[in-house]
């Protein structure tokens, strides 16, 4: 059965989305990743969407759904490398993925993800006024 | 006009052809004494260089003994003469009537002549003036379709201008961009202005962008809307958004009209934005010497 690769990276997981996603794939993922969350106690998970082309709801929901599984088992969710595309589609079907950060590429999703560790940037994510 | 017609306009052509000084001179005192010309928009001189043109090539069009319509190659000339003038015409700020009138304005000392040449045969008279009659009114409808194509091209190259005009995208510093936004923001504009803002976040790897507002004259809600929009895209890619540039009015309208711009950050001006972009990148600015 197809499945996305999940790899460990220290304390992180990361996940490259490089097919494109169908709803049964999805739903795979998120068992997948919530079980290893779990098992390898990770503090992060990156997701890496700059191959994904096309999102409908279902997919910007799923996003939405493992970054609050996640924020659950205390680990913290970063999408990163969203084409403008299917930034402005997901903008458009009213889902702005509210509880996800996000990040340009990956290099910059590490990062943001080691300071929120470190819990230098406060709670919502945003930096202060 | 049937074939069995096709002899009248020749018969036509033949009496203006004999007339044609005549009917030019009257025809352009006729054009002279009309109150688009007295506006000065037109000199005299170009006018009767229109005048002839036209005249000449209409006749010439009338001895083929083909009917007027918008693609025989009889007729070829005399719609390039007109095309030519309703073009000039249009960006001279004439109206589309006072255009039409140029054609229209024929018909009279077209009917003086042939009542002249035809008095006697009062049946052949009616149906000459019939038949120019018809063809001046196809010729002065042709005349304003135009005319208004002409300002419709004027009109849609001037929004496809004002669009690529109003949206540039800025780079302040190393993962700062700011966009300047000019005039009312509609959904096809913020299309546009979104969809340049996140091909820019991408090439520059920008990790902050400063919208400012101070060039848009109201935000209403459908507005406040597209900004948000705007920025909630921004936000997908990994850019965060600062708007700047809000007036005191705005400020109160936004409060009015119950707009939640949520967790957006706000600014009074473009230089406060810069300053929290700056701080954000660690950077600070210090004054090398003291000021003299």
């Amino acid at each position: 059965m197809e499945r996305i690769p999940i790899l460990k990276m220290g304390a992180y997981l990361l996940v490259t989305i490089q097919v494109d996603m169908h709803d049964q794939l999805a739903l795979t993922l998120q068992d997948d990743l919530t079980d290893r969350i779990v098992k390898t106690r990770a503090k992060g998970v990156l997701i890496d969407i700059s191959s994904l082309e096309l999102v409908d709801s279902f997919m910007g929901r799923m996003l939405g759904n493992i970054a609050a599984m996640s924020h659950i088992l205390d680990a913290e969710t970063v999408v990163v490398g969203m084409r403008p595309a299917v930034a402005i589609t997901l903008v458009e079907l009213g889902l702005s993925l509210k509880g996800v950060k996000t990040a340009l590429n990956v290099e910059k999703g590490m990062s943001l993800l080691e300071e929120r560790v470190r819990g230098r940037v406060d709670g919502n994510g945003r930096f202060e006024r | 006009m049937t074939e069995g017609s096709a002899t009248a306009p020749t018969r036509i052509s033949e009496i203006l052809r004999q007339n044609e000084q005549t009917l030019l001179t009257e025809w352009l005192q006729h054009q002279l004494s009309a109150k688009a010309f007295r506006s000065g928009r037109i000199k005299e001189s170009e006018l009767r260089e229109q005048s002839l043109e036209f005249l000449s090539a209409f006749i010439r069009a009338l001895q083929s003994g083909k009917t007027f319509d918008s693609d025989s190659s009889a007729w070829s000339e005399v719609r390039d003469v007109l095309g030519h003038l309703s073009r000039s015409r249009a960006t001279q700020g004439f109206t589309s009537g006072e255009t039409a009138t140029f054609v229209f304005s024929l018909k009279q000392p077209v009917f003086a002549r042939l009542r002249q040449e035809l008095s006697r045969d009062p049946a052949a008279l009616a149906e000459e003036t019939w038949a120019i009659s018809t063809l001046i009114d196809q010729l002065g409808l042709y005349t304003v379709d135009l005319y208004q194509k002409g300002r419709e091209e004027v009109i849609s190259r001037q929004q496809q201008e004002l669009m690529e005009l109003s949206t540039p995208v800025v780079k302040l510093w190393e993962g700062v961009l700011a966009l300047p936004l000019i005039g009312t923001l509609d959904s096809s504009r913020t299309q546009v202005v979104m969809e340049n803002l996140l091909e820019q976040i991408v090439s520059t790897g920008a990790s902050l962008a400063i919208i400012d507002i101070t060039g848009v004259p109201t935000v209403d809600t459908l507005v406040a809307q597209h900004l948000l929009k705007t920025v909630a895209a921004a936000r997908l890619m990994g850019a965060d958004c600062i708007i700047s540039g809000i007036r005191p009015q705005i400020a109160q309208t936004i409060v009015h009209l119950g707009v939640e711009l949520g967790n957006v950050i706000t600014k009074a001006s473009l230089a406060d934005a810069f300053a929290i972009a700056l701080e954000r990148s660690g950077m600070t600015v210090t004054r090398l010497a003291p000021r003299a």
